[in-house]
């Protein structure tokens, strides 16, 4: 799954998981047709308008292939909130089929032992985003892929607390999604690495734009781009 | 004179709050004082807490708690029948009042026909929601708050900020400030220890004069009709025991069905609420005074609140009626760390005030229907629960259920959105025209100002047109 943040800001990030996946030796396809798992209409309240859209992305998935995806919050709502939008609708076994069937990237990496060689050096610094950390419940994956690439991780302060993203959240409330954001870029930058680095993009956008704003020196790489060097 | 104000529509939230939530937000964001008074005690109860999460097996008494609250709410009926029953038994009244109104009409009823012209309060969240003390305050009757964050925050007419711990947001030299001015002194140490004796002080004194305590119920045990108020100031046994009439007010979801019960959630309560294995003083009350007794009171009255809690079970909100108010979520959000709970305007605040109030208000109050947007959804909150709510989701079913101008406008704007990204054709030729306008609007690899809704983002922060962005 390539995400629609990626499609929209960095597709960079999609094409450095597929190269990551096919240096493991792993057969990746991206279906032409992908657009959205949907998260921004349900998250906005709108479950008719984004089940319009997840029954789209469950036609495309559909197979018995494993679904992966660059994402921790995109991954968590086809896992979480599919199940729930879909109770007691005619999709609702190919929800629950396909929420079997998808993981993240770096979770899927460890799932089968796969070693995709060396990455960036680092340092860097590791966001723990929250729906990788609380809905995928998820912490070591994406740092052993980060160490199994020779890449150094500096741990932040408060890895674990929110960055202020939270999708449609950091439009309806600019001043307290700006203000966490900045916080979260003062303790990545104050780890000593220079790099903060994630499992979603959604978040690191968030960070670093924030960062470039307030004249934080912080640069940001989705997990997949330091995996893929 | 009272900023206060009761709703007359039985509403919970505070209708004498200014601005939009975001408005209120900002301001909170303002005061560095208020973030720094939050974050010292957030994190000293999030560390407290994780200590006992180690020591007792938090995690596992999770699960039984969560088991033990949503068996409450399915039975809640028969619960609160046999409660009621042996409350009767016991010699007290009982009181089922279908919204607050009802229920304040009922204790300055009672007052009134006692005589009373000074009430004594223990801290209680359901009285805060009534507005009781608006209610007494019409009648004519003293209120006089007893819980010592309460009653810091009766002197500054301020509405609390946290669940447990309403004045958590001031600090010490603050609550100096306000004890000098109320004792028309500058003779109060603004030490703690100090503090907290010159209030035990003046306190006291109204003790002898109230005619009827008023307190709260952290839960009812229904097997004996026995009331449990926790606390950590010894005022509540105060409350409870010294005036002549006792009046309990409770939330009709705080009952349980047997001791066994009860002492597996009066454990998990404190420890989840500030990190301490007991409280201090657990009162359990049963019933007036009996024969050959020498404390209590002469009457005692269980006032039972619906307030539309009831049209809460059997639907996709049910769980929310297992909260037991010890305000764990709160205390882990980050958004409630970064702007207290007065930014809500509502008694209950953080996760759990932003899904409750709004289902006690109805889903297009103009006081209480953005309040569930005011979340990243990060999960923090249902992490915390004691009780094993997943706060998240029931926050949004919360907006799906939301329904405010902003919300139909927003509605609008998905229908087209859908009908976009259904479509791979109209998805890849809209993206391509977003990188282009990305393209267009960047300048050294980054946008400061973006249209539509892309303005709520470059607001507070850049947007980067290359990735991985430029420094």
């Amino acid at each position: 799954m390539r995400t629609c943040l990626s499609d929209a800001v960095a597709p960079s990030v999609w094409k450095s998981s597929k190269r990551v996946l096919e240096r493991c030796g792993v057969q990746v396809k991206v279906p032409r047709g992908q657009t959205c798992c949907s998260q921004p209409a349900w998250t906005a309240g709108h479950p008719d308008q984004a089940r319009a859209v997840a029954r789209h992305t469950i036609d495309v998935f559909s197979g018995p292939e494993e679904v992966v995806v660059p994402s921790g919050s995109c991954a968590g709502m086809v896992v979480h909130a599919y199940p729930e939008m879909f109770k007691g609708q005619p999709e609702e076994e190919a929800a629950l089929d396909l929420a079997r069937r998808t993981i993240e990237l770096t979770q899927f990496l460890a799932k089968h032992e796969l070693d995709p060689g060396p990455g960036a050096p680092g340092p860097v610094t590791l966001h723990d985003s929250c729906h990788m950390l609380r809905v995928m419940h998820e912490s070591q994956s994406p740092r052993e892929a980060l160490a199994n690439a020779g890449c150094e991780v500096r741990e932040m302060q408060h890895t674990d607390r929110c960055c202020g993203f939270g999708g449609v959240f950091s439009i309806n409330f600019p001043e307290l999604s700006g203000r966490l954001g900045e916080e979260k870029a003062r303790e990545a930058i104050a780890s000593g690495a220079r790099e903060v680095v994630s499992c979603d993009l959604g978040c690191l956008m968030h960070i670093v734009g924030v960062a470039h704003r307030e004249g934080i020196p912080l640069r940001a790489r989705h997990v997949s781009e330091v995996l893929d060097r | 004179m009272s900023t206060r104000k009761r709703r007359a529509d039985g509403g919970v939230a505070y209708l004498d709050v200014q601005g939009t939530l975001r408005e209120r937000t900002v301001d909170a964001l303002r005061d560095r004082t208020l973030r720094g008074n939050l974050d010292t005690a957030a994190t000293s109860w999030g560390e407290s807490r994780d200590a006992m999460r180690e020591e007792y097996g938090l995690d596992e008494m999770r699960e039984r708690a969560r088991e033990i609250r949503r068996s409450n709410i399915r039975n809640l009926p028969a619960l609160l029948t046999e409660m009621q029953a042996k409350v009767r038994e016991a010699g007290g009244t009982v009181v089922r009042a279908a919204d607050g109104a009802e229920a304040c009409r009922y204790i300055t009823g009672l007052a009134r026909a006692r005589g009373v012209k000074v009430v004594a309060k223990s801290k209680s969240m359901a009285t805060e929601e009534i507005k009781l003390n608006e209610a007494l305050d019409d009648a004519g009757i003293e209120v006089v708050e007893t819980d010592l964050g309460e009653w810091i925050l009766q002197l500054a007419n301020e509405h609390p900020s946290h669940i447990i711990a309403p004045a958590v947001h001031l600090n010490r030299e603050q609550v100096a400030a306000l004890f000098r001015e109320e004792a028309g002194t500058d003779d109060v140490p603004d030490d703690r220890e100090g503090l907290v004796a010159h209030a035990r002080v003046r306190l006291r004194e109204k003790f002898a004069e109230a005619g009827i305590g008023v307190s709260g119920v952290n839960l009812g045990v229904a097997s004996t009709g026995t009331v449990c108020v926790m606390e950590n100031e010894g005022n509540a046994r105060l409350v409870t025991s010294q005036p002549p009439i006792h009046v309990a007010v409770m939330g009709m979801e705080r009952v349980v069905a047997d001791w066994d019960e009860a002492a597996h959630i009066l454990q998990v309560l404190p420890m989840a609420a500030i990190g301490q294995d007991a409280a201090n003083y657990v009162n359990l009350i049963t019933g007036p005074r009996r024969d050959g007794e020498s404390d209590g009171p002469e009457e005692f009255h269980l006032v039972i609140i619906d307030g539309g809690r009831g049209a809460l079970r059997g639907t996709e909100f049910e769980e929310a009626l297992s909260c037991i108010r010890c305000g764990a979520c709160l205390y882990s959000c980050p958004m409630w760390r970064s702007v207290g709970g007065q930014a809500y305007g509502s008694p209950y605040s953080g996760p759990i005030g932003a899904v409750i109030t709004p289902l006690l208000e109805g889903p297009s109050s103009p006081a209480s229907r953005d309040l569930p947007f005011m979340s990243s959804l990060c999960g923090a909150c249902g992490e915390a629960c004691p009780v094993g709510i997943p706060l998240q989701d029931l926050l949004v079913r919360a907006r799906a259920r939301s329904s405010s101008p902003d919300t139909r406008k927003s509605g609008l704007a998905f229908r087209a959105w859908s009908r976009l990204w259904r479509r791979p054709s109209t998805y890849r030729a809209w993206m391509a025209g977003w990188r282009l306008m990305l393209r267009a609007r960047g300048k050294d690899g980054w946008a400061t100002e973006l249209p539509g809704p892309g303005a709520g983002w470059t607001q507070v922060r850049d947007m980067p047109t290359r990735w991985p962005p430029r420094r």
